[in-house]
């Protein structure tokens, strides 16, 4: 029936039907005036001229929040503080889907010959919700606050390599201990929303630059904002064009499905892959699915007996039947992996990198040649480490199994894993979200002194590339770093990738402008400001 | 001292003891999970330093006994202190979530309670014919499908399918079906807030009560069942019958004033879970009641939070109890003069 509905929609577009013929043409097909309405729009939008609606309540059912959240930008770690910071607050710049930056509180940056200093420039007409103008102290305060040595704050490791900070009127100038082309992507990260004196007498208040006010906000429950008449970007049709937000917590992934279908909210992220493509079939909405930068993963400790040998290591990589856990694990919701976190939804990708393929000869091989003594290698697993990693995890050791390897999986508690498994015991499952470059992704989890150094990668060969590549303002020669610290990581690392997952949304037929953002579910957290709703 | 004065006094002095050992255990509980409230906070993100700095904010370097001890001091003083986890103030929320809770425990008893003990009644009037055999057979079926099974049949049937029928059925004519469609709307998701009517908040929780009901009647209807059934053997009984009384007079007038005390046990065990044990029901329908809110707040080890909501529930629990054991003493005449 829906595509019936499409061939339909289609043949309005081209002005062989007209509208009124169309909507009795549906209701033939059982669909109500309203939904045929809908699809209209929908199709309107397709062919490019649709112009934004004022107006409207945006309600968005997200996965991902408890009653333990707060609205201080500093403790942020899922979905829905995240989903909800947004609407109140903005960074210095954001990271667009085609991964260019656009200046949000920053009108414009600059950084020196050497990329080391970076100077931004405050927009003039920028104000807080509290009705005060935003300036460069304000804004050096926030990142002070998100770096100083008692800062409790998630952007704390991406804070290190600033040397000093200063103020010049309405410039904000960071100084670097070592030069880094990509700072201004460091400075999108959500932590750091700039607040009025940096958040440091009120961190929770919730007053930023935002297009929207916080209205009502239940921890674990619900929040609501409304619109500003004083942002600086712009008035409803211009941008941020509804008159107000929900967001929903809907942690069930049933209860979001259901929600979205009767209508009860506007979009819902983390549709299960494998309910999506029934999902899809419905009329009144549609299944939105991007492949991003985040990545499933299997992590072996190298410093740690057996995953020191790296022919171990080899015969893990060629026993994991990658297209298998695309298809199974995914549901084709996702891509293969390669062994290193970087795939092409990232700047300067090495697209020549050969990918590894299944081999269970060569798994075989090379666990011959490590001269394993055949006593169990054992996997930690938990539901909570990535949706289907008990299932991945089977899947593994079964072609392992047939490989000759001797995997054994353990299943651990969801509650503890991230403190008492991950980094902590020598070979588990988990997942990283992805970086919106490749420096921040080496940087956070494969350089000798990151904290998150996950497989404990401490190779200074490694190291010395990334701080070159970083000070390296020559594209190609910096993609040609770039592409041999995959390489390596490839060859050596205790890292076993997969699988990159995609991020699933599903909106319904009545938002208009949603399109997929690598960077992010729900276009990067951003479809409050970017969609609308038909008139 | 009357009897029933002197055993509500003791039961509540009882009570209070129980409470104090709930929260040693409660707090003890917490201590023996895995990780702490820092950690649980930062969660993947945490570094060593962010760590560090998190505890020490919180007070987490205290021993354990010495931080027992200050949140007994501040409860005994009525303060229950403010959240580790978001620094609310733990009454305020507290007392939100445990008014959604107490309003859908409310509405699923007064439509469960009635119905089940009807149903029980009606069974025995008709013992081993096919009402009796209905009635057990759709209730035991509803109690032996786990909850949040019914949750998603319901959601599905009456939020998501109805209002496709009512659409598709074009012979009702188009004022019937507008009117079904804006009068039979089930909302999937039970959200309330203050802001919304008595009747607004009603039905939008209207599935919830309908699976609570269904989760709860079996339990209290067979118990009604076999309670005036065990009364009906008696010798009394069958001289009301040879009296020739009618049989529904002789379960209202005779049978069921002797088989109260175990209805009201049970009933009151059934609320109790209404209060306490629905947190499947509220995540299912991300309704926000304490079992959510207990959940995450034990998940990020918030011990004051947890010994609040610990508290409440097992002060519930003791008072449903008591009232079961008083009304149990004043419904029989023996226990209500001792000799």
């Amino acid at each position: 029936m829906k595509n019936d509905l499409k061939h339909l929609t289609g043949e309005v577009a081209a002005g062989n039907m007209t509208r009124r013929e169309f909507v009795a043409r549906a209701a033939a097909l059982g669909v109500t005036a309203a939904v045929a309405n809908s699809m209209l729009a929908k199709q309107a939008q397709a062919d490019g001229h649709a112009t934004p609606v004022a107006g409207g309540t945006f309600r968005m059912g997200v996965q991902g929040g408890e009653s333990t959240n707060t609205q201080d930008p500093a403790t942020w770690a899922s979905d829905v503080p995240i989903a909800i910071g947004q609407l109140w607050g903005e960074t210095l710049v954001e990271v667009e889907a085609d991964g260019s930056l656009t200046g949000l509180v920053a009108e414009s940056w600059e950084g020196s010959a050497d990329a080391s200093t970076w100077t931004f420039k405050i927009r003039e007409n920028c104000m807080f919700s509290n009705g005060n103008a935003v300036t460069a102290e304000d804004v050096m305060q926030t990142m002070e606050r998100h770096s100083n040595e008692d800062s409790k704050s998630g952007a704390l490791g991406i804070m290190k390599g600033i040397k000093a900070m200063s103020v010049d009127g309405m410039n904000f100038v960071v100084e670097l201990e070592t030069g880094n082309a990509d700072l201004p992507y460091l400075m999108a990260d959500y932590h750091l929303m700039i607040q009025p004196g940096g958040g440091m007498d009120d961190p929770a208040a919730a007053i930023g630059t935002g297009a929207y006010v916080m209205e009502d906000f239940e921890p674990g429950v619900r929040a609501t904002a409304t619109r500003r008449d004083d942002y600086w970007g712009g008035d409803q049709t211009q941008t941020a064009h509804y008159d107000r937000v929900e967001v929903i917590v809907l942690n069930d992934a049933t209860a979001r499905t259901a929600a979205l279908q009767s209508g009860q909210v506007d979009t819902i992220n983390r549709v299960e892959p494998k309910i999506a493509k029934l999902l899809d079939r419905a009329p009144t909405l549609s299944v939105q699915n991007v492949s991003g930068r985040g990545h499933y993963v299997f992590i072996a400790h190298i410093d740690t007996a057996p995953f020191d040998n790296n022919d171990l290591r080899l015969a893990l990589k060629y026993a994991m039947n990658r297209q298998e856990m695309v298809d199974k694990i995914l549901q084709g919701y996702g891509g293969v992996g390669n062994d290193m976190p970087i795939n092409a939804a990232y700047p300067l990708f090495d697209d020549t990198i050969p990918q590894r393929e299944f081999s269970l000869e060569k798994a075989a091989e090379h666990y011959k040649k490590s001269g394993h003594d055949g006593s169990p290698i054992i996997l930690r697993t938990a539901d909570g480490a990535f949706p289907g990693a008990v299932d991945a995890a089977a899947l593994f050791q079964q072609s392992c199994q047939a490989a000759g390897i001797p995997l054994e999986v353990k299943r651990e508690p969801n509650d503890g894993y991230w403190s008492e498994v991950w980094n902590v015991q020598p070979f588990c499952c988990s997942y990283w979200g992805g970086r919106p470059v490749q420096d921040q992704m080496y940087a956070t989890a494969y350089l000798s002194t990151a904290d998150w150094n996950d497989t404990r990668w401490k190779r200074d060969e490694f190291d010395a590339m990334l701080l070159e590549a970083r000070a390296e303002l020559d594209e190609a020669k910096r993609k040609e770093i770039y592409s041999k610290m995959g390489r390596m990581l490839r060859e050596e690392g205790g890292l076993i990738l997969p699988m990159f997952n995609d991020f699933i949304d599903a909106v319904s037929n009545d938002v208009l402008g949603f399109e997929g953002d690598p960077n992010g579910p729900q276009m990067n957290w951003y479809a409050f400001k970017k969609t609308w709703k038909a008139a | 001292m009357h009897p029933v004065i002197k055993l509500v006094a003791q039961r509540i002095a009882l009570g209070i003891l129980l409470l104090f050992a709930a929260s040693i255990l409660i707090f003890a509980g917490t201590m023996m999970l895995p990780g702490d409230v820092a950690q649980q906070i930062l969660g993947q993100s945490a570094t060593p330093e962010s760590l560090a700095n998190l505890r020490a904010e919180l007070g987490l370097n205290d021993p354990p006994v010495t931080r027992y001890f200050q949140w007994l001091g501040g409860f005994l003083q009525g303060d229950l202190g403010t959240a580790l986890t978001n620094g609310r103030d733990i009454a305020d929320s507290v007392g939100t979530r445990l008014k959604n809770t107490l309003f859908l425990a409310f509405w699923a008893a007064v439509i469960s309670v009635p119905l089940a003990i009807t149903l029980g009644l009606v069974a025995v009037r008709y013992k081993n014919r096919w009402p009796d055999k209905l009635i057990s057979a759709v209730t035991l079926t509803t109690i032996s499908i786990p909850e949040f099974m019914i949750g998603y049949i319901l959601i599905f049937v009456l939020a998501i399918q109805l209002p496709a029928w009512i659409n598709a059925a074009e012979f009702l004519g188009d004022p019937m079906q507008q009117w079904l469609l804006s009068n039979f709307r089930f909302s999937s998701v039970a959200l309330i807030n203050d802001s919304m009517s008595l009747i607004d908040k009603i039905k939008s929780i209207t599935i919830p009560i309908m699976v609570l009901t269904l989760v709860v009647l079996a339990h209290m209807m067979r118990m009604t069942r076999a309670a005036i059934l065990n009364v009906m053997q008696s010798a009394y009984i069958e001289t009301a019958e040879l009296k020739g009384m009618a049989m529904l007079k002789i379960i209202r007038k005779h049978a069921f004033p002797n088989a109260i005390a175990p209805i009201v046990n049970v009933v009151m065990i059934n609320m109790a879970y209404l209060v306490v044990g629905v947190v499947v029901v509220e995540v299912v329908f991300a309704y926000p009641g304490m079992g959510q809110y207990l959940v995450d707040h034990v998940s990020k080890r918030d011990v004051p939070v947890v010994q609040a909501c610990g508290l409440i529930f097992a002060a519930v629990y003791i008072g449903l109890n008591l009232i079961a054991d008083v009304v149990s003493i004043l419904a029989n005449p023996r226990l209500r003069h001792p000799k």
